[in-house]
């Protein structure tokens, strides 16, 4: 079972690795007038529709031969295997940095607030607070439609607008309350242990007790929420992409093609199913993955 | 218990009033958002941008501006909305509320109920194939994206099924309760299941580790040792304890799910709820609206998370002097 679901992991962490191997025609770039191969014959990549009254045209089914539109062609004629494997990329992409993002963040500021107690934690914890007091998908959205259309400064970097890191620090900060509470919790009861009071008693400094003594025992922790954030801001971002305030076009993830699919539901259902695969299976593997680092490391960790 | 309440009402008004700054910092603030600019539409003259700053209020301070809008979506309870001149917001409000209610609260029921026979068949079948089977179809569930979900079940029950099996699902949309009951079950029962599915693997997930962890406890023991039958203790002892669990995670997840979580699944199935009534004053930056329907949604997750920790305190008077 474990081995499976392995595998899967492996499969769809390294898919985005091997996509140009795969990938014979750019994802990107339309191909309406285009032709493909399809047993021996050319076909129109954007077929005229030979139902109704003939006008308007769908684009070519999935031929279900790797490299000759695989999975069939999207509104624009664009393989959709192809952009599969690339959306996978950005999905991946987004979901991994906004969980190193956000467990940085959250152990930041669960460090401090747990260690200095006082009016810094009440500051903190008030903040934390308030920000999950905040539907987190409401949260997402506001800044995503506010920031998608013209960027930010931040000051130490700029990011433009319609950057898929964007998409990647909102997530990230949205879900910082999440791990940083617990984290917090945790630091708060490591400083009432006996070893933080014999390393004051050895004289040491603040920056220290938190560095080697506080932060290695909640370090583990951490490592616990990885996968399991990985997994969730995926789902986020699949969300963000489909109401297409996330990854902008001509980027693709596995959110937009979701999107792009909806208006061809019905007449090609595969655009749209063969990305919702490709989440629910990493969201899962990642989930079950989570599931295995926490039985191996942390027991008797509660997470949700 | 008097203090415990009012400490926690003080926290909850607190809360409210940091999250709406904060909304209105984030349309307001932002450097580079401009109101103006999306009301006057593209390519508007300077004139125009002058016009329209000045007519909203734009051109005053940030905290006048402030007060004027919660003045007015408060006190005198007539806020207007910005892109549909004099179209008022409270009552939009008020109109998309039932749809969302209507959709959570079906969804609610089926993923309790099917969370309980989850959970309970999965403690109860623990080290046989039933267990680890029933834990990842749970796991799928919660790994599936909704609005994905709703695609595919749309797939199946509007067009590839609609002429046999599903003829029976009405077109996409919300048809009121008070018109005509048995055509709002029908509408809703779809989106009801697809809505329940991540909460009903979440919620039996979190039941069956619950009852896990329970049945080692030395009253369950007593209750053996008593000579109950196996049925009685689970459901008398250790699953009454182990919903505890479930009724923190429920409050919280009720709440959000009213206050606007519920966006993916009204717009896949088309229900003009608060979520996608949101959504849509987002993407207008319709400024009033928004604040009207984040209030909303704040509201029900900040009453939420009170509800949870009085149910806590109720059960556990420990709590009352944290």
């Amino acid at each position: 079972m474990l081995a499976v679901l392995f595998v899967i992991v492996a499969a769809c962490l390294a898919a985005p690795l091997y996509a140009s191997r795969i990938a014979h025609t750019d994802p990107f770039s339309s191909n309406i007038r285009g032709t493909t191969l399809v047993d021996g014959k050319q076909v129109p990549v954007m077929q005229s529709q030979t139902g109704g009254l003939g006008l308007g045209v769908t684009p070519i089914g999935p031929t279900w031969d790797p490299g000759h539109y695989l999975l069939g062609a999207d509104e624009q004629g664009r393989d959709v295997a192809a952009r599969l494997l690339y959306g996978g990329r950005n999905s991946l992409l987004i979901g991994v940095s906004s969980a190193a993002i956000c467990c940085f963040l959250a152990t930041l500021i669960g460090l401090v607030a747990g260690f200095f107690g006082g009016l810094l934690d009440g500051v903190l914890s008030r903040l934390l607070d308030i920000v999950w007091a905040f539907p987190v998908y409401l949260l997402a959205i506001s800044l995503s439609v506010v920031l998608i259309s013209q960027g930010i400064d931040l000051g130490f970097m700029t990011i433009t607008a319609g950057s898929p890191w964007l998409p990647v620090f909102i997530i990230g900060l949205v879900f910082v309350p999440y791990v940083a509470r617990p984290i917090r919790g945790q630091v708060q009861s490591l400083r009432e242990k006996e070893f933080v009071e014999a390393a004051i008693g050895l004289g040491a400094s603040n920056v220290r007790l938190i560095f080697s003594e506080v932060l290695p025992n909640v370090v583990t922790s951490v490592i616990v929420f990885l996968p399991l954030m990985v997994a969730v801001n995926m789902l986020t971002e699949s969300a963000l992409s489909f109401l297409s305030i996330g990854v902008q076009p001509p980027d693709a993830s596995w959110g937009t093609i979701i999107l792009d699919g909806q208006q061809l539901i019905y007449t090609r259902p595969w655009v749209a199913i063969a990305p919702g695969v490709a989440i629910a299976l990493t969201v899962l593997a990642l989930n079950v993955f989570g599931d295995g680092v926490r039985d191996a490391l942390d027991p008797r960790a509660k997470l949700r | 218990m008097v203090s415990f309440l009012a400490r926690r009402i003080a926290s909850m008004v607190f809360v409210l009033f940091s999250i709406s700054v904060l909304v209105f910092v984030i349309f307001f603030a932002t450097p580079g958002v401009d109101p103006a600019a999306r009301i006057a539409g593209r390519n508007a003259s300077q004139e125009t941008l002058a016009a329209v700053r000045h007519d909203f209020g734009f051109d005053r301070p940030l905290p006048v501006q402030y007060g004027i809008m919660m003045r007015k979506l408060f006190i005198s309870r007539d806020l207007t909305s910005f892109v549909n001149r004099g179209v008022a917001v409270i009552p939009q409000v008020t109109e998309a509320a039932p749809v969302t209610f209507s959709l959570v609260l079906g969804a609610a029921v089926i993923w309790v109920i099917a969370a309980i026979v989850v959970g309970v068949a999965a403690a109860v079948f623990r080290g046989t194939i039933i267990d680890p089977v029933l834990m990842i179809l749970g796991l799928i569930g919660i790994s599936m994206p909704v609005f994905w979900l709703g695609e595919v079940v749309n797939l199946v029950t509007q067009n590839r099924l609609h002429d046999s099996v599903f003829s029976w699902v009405p077109p996409l949309g919300y048809v009121p309760f008070t018109s005509d009951p048995w055509m709002w079950f029908k509408a809703m029962v779809v989106p009801w299941f697809v809505l329940a599915t991540t909460y009903a693997g979440l919620y039996g997930r979190v039941l069956r580790s619950a009852l896990l962890e329970t049945q080692g406890e030395d009253y369950v023991r007593t209750a053996r040792a008593k000579g109950l039958s196996e049925r009685r203790v689970l459901i008398r002892h250790t699953l009454r304890t182990s919903l505890i669990v479930v009724v923190s995670l429920f409050g919280l997840d009720f709440g959000a799910l009213v206050g606007g979580s519920a966006l993916l699944a009204e717009v896949v199935f088309g229900l003009q709820g608060v979520g996608k009534l949101t959504y849509d004053s987002l993407q207008n930056l319709d400024l009033p609206v928004i604040m009207a329907c984040v209030m909303y949604a704040a509201f029900f997750v900040v009453v939420a998370n009170a509800l949870v920790d009085l149910v806590y305190a109720w059960l556990d008077p420990r709590v009352r002097h944290a």
